[in-house]
């Protein structure tokens, strides 16, 4: 590990992170904007053109209000909670590959994984981060000590633990014809096909439980406004609140950059066309950003879902589904091999 | 480095693992076997067992403690309701615990429990194979019955729990 080792890889986490924080700016401005357009409207256009500096005032705005923490709060554990969520939303994109390795046009003497870390167990470690990411948001609902806050952090504690199954077992389709947890090798593998034209109904599955995942709209339960006034961030104000909504977009890019990365080829081109001269990097950001769209585009389209339904649909249709779907891969691998 | 990480990770282990018994109030128990069992996670990390640290974290930490903390939550425990009811019970079975422990400690100390016979697996097999792959080969050949055994053993649990939740369906 030299300096330059060091080097590279502090470089790789600052860029990366500032890629993800901007993303997450600017996704507030897309979401807005998006949905003005879905209902006829413009939506923010007054600060920058086209809004475009928007993000910018937000931020600001957040920033220096009042940051309030009642009296009534388990004042340890409500810090704690935004912390955890946002750790665990930003920490889970260390191990997505963006692009092939390069050494930056002979820059560098050998060629660097544009990735901050090619962990073997990639698709786990993402896994356990967002399994983490749930103590945020319960732990936020308990400690405002308020009656909306807590039904909305146990909504989202239940809401996660049961979908994260469907997606875990979703994906495993895909680690049987790939034979690693490494992304990279998942990515590297789909050069030729992408695997979501051959794990159709494991994506669909993915795709579904990953919009319950991030808690976004069908499935935002957890932050219910007729029910729940604003659910487990009810009593949170300034920074901390924007802190659980920064959580939210990030593990929005991240489950989109997964879906990119397991089903769409990640950083490669085209099947059977390649890269069209294109650079990879700029193919895995086009994908990602589609993927985030959709989700803007769903929020905006769907009505919530109820309660039991949600839980009706994760139980009892889509993991039966996922597991059908590991049975029928597993069928499908022995009978070519 | 890696033996500075090891006393870093074993002393926030250990100290968050007797503060969870310390403790009064239940969620701050949850939260300190949280912290003891991502550094039991790191611990596994040091030794190249990537797949167990991540397992750890994903069954421990993901499922089981937020189903804990789901029904102290739930439930809505206080302070004050532990202490009224289940004190006797608990210190009955903390004093099993300790004796337990006690034993075990004095068992190492006087040298009677010592290291078993070294296995197959040595770190820079694993290191080879990968740590996926190893475990899930030791998984379905050697320890196949025991694997499936304890899957039976789990599917019996869910299948009291549900006929003890509804009785009739």
């Amino acid at each position: 590990m030299s300096v330059l080792w060091w080097l590279v890889t502090l470089l790789k986490v600052g860029v990366i992170f500032g890629a993800v924080l901007g993303i997450v700016a600017y996704m507030t401005l897309a979401e807005r904007k998006v949905s003005g357009r879905i209902q006829l409207r413009f939506g923010p256009n007054r600060v920058g053109p086209f809004g475009l500096l928007q993000p910018l005032a937000d931020g600001l705005k957040l920033m220096f209000k009042e940051d309030v923490i009642p009296d009534h709060v388990d004042k340890v554990i409500y810090v704690l909670a935004p912390a955890i969520s946002t750790i665990a939303a930003f920490a889970s994109y260390a191990v997505i590959p963006i692009g092939p390795p390069t050494d930056f046009f002979g820059l560098l003497p050998e060629p660097v994984p544009l990735q901050i870390a090619d962990v073997n167990i990639g698709i786990l470690y993402i896994f356990a981060l967002s399994s983490m990411g749930v103590y945020g948001i319960v732990l936020a609902g308990w400690s405002s000590n308020n009656k909306y806050s807590l039904l909305g952090g146990l909504r989202s504690a239940a809401q996660m633990i049961s979908y994260e199954l469907s997606l875990g077992m979703s994906i495993v389709g895909v680690l049987m014809m790939s034979h690693s947890l490494s992304l990279t090798r998942v990515v590297e593998d789909q050069s030729n096909l992408w695997y979501v034209f051959l794990q159709p109904l494991g994506f669909v599955i993915f795709l579904i439980a990953a919009f319950a995942e991030t808690n976004r709209l069908p499935f935002d339960l957890p932050e219910a406004e007729p029910e729940l006034v604003a659910g487990y961030h009810t009593e949170y104000s300034s920074m901390k609140f924007s802190l659980f909504f920064m959580s939210e977009y990030a593990a929005m890019f991240t489950i989109s950059a997964m879906a990119v990365t397991l089903y769409f080829g990640g950083w490669q081109g085209l099947p059977g066309l390649g890269s069209l001269g294109i650079p990879p990097v700029l193919w895995f950001v086009g994908k990602v950003v589609f993927f985030l769209f959709f989700f803007l585009w769903v929020r905006w389209t769907l009505p919530r879902f109820r309660y039991d339904q949600l839980m009706n649909l994760g139980w009892k249709v889509f993991l039966p589904l996922s597991l059908l779907n590991i049975l029928l891969t597993g069928l499908g691998l022995v009978l070519l091999e | 480095m890696p033996a500075v990480l090891f006393y870093i990770l074993s002393l926030v282990m250990l100290a968050a693992a007797l503060l969870v018994v310390l403790q009064t109030h239940p969620v701050y128990s949850v939260v300190f076997a949280i912290i003891s069992f991502v550094s039991l996670a790191g611990l596994f990390l040091i030794l190249g067992a990537e797949f167990i640290a991540a397992a750890q974290i994903i069954v421990y930490t993901g499922a089981i403690m937020v189903l804990f903390l789901f029904v102290i939550m739930l439930l809505n425990l206080r302070r004050e309701d532990i202490e009224e009811r289940g004190v006797s019970l608990m210190k009955t079975a903390g004093s099993i615990g300790a004796l337990v422990l006690l034993g075990l400690l004095g068992g190492v100390l006087a040298g009677k429990i010592s290291l078993g016979p070294q296995g197959p697996f040595s770190q820079e097999v694993i290191r080879q194979a990968g740590n996926t792959q190893a475990v899930g080969r030791a998984l379905f050949t050697d320890f196949l019955f025991p694997f499936e055994a304890t899957s039976v053993l789990i599917f019996v649990a869910l299948v009291g729990v549900v006929i003890l939740a509804k009785k009739k369906l």
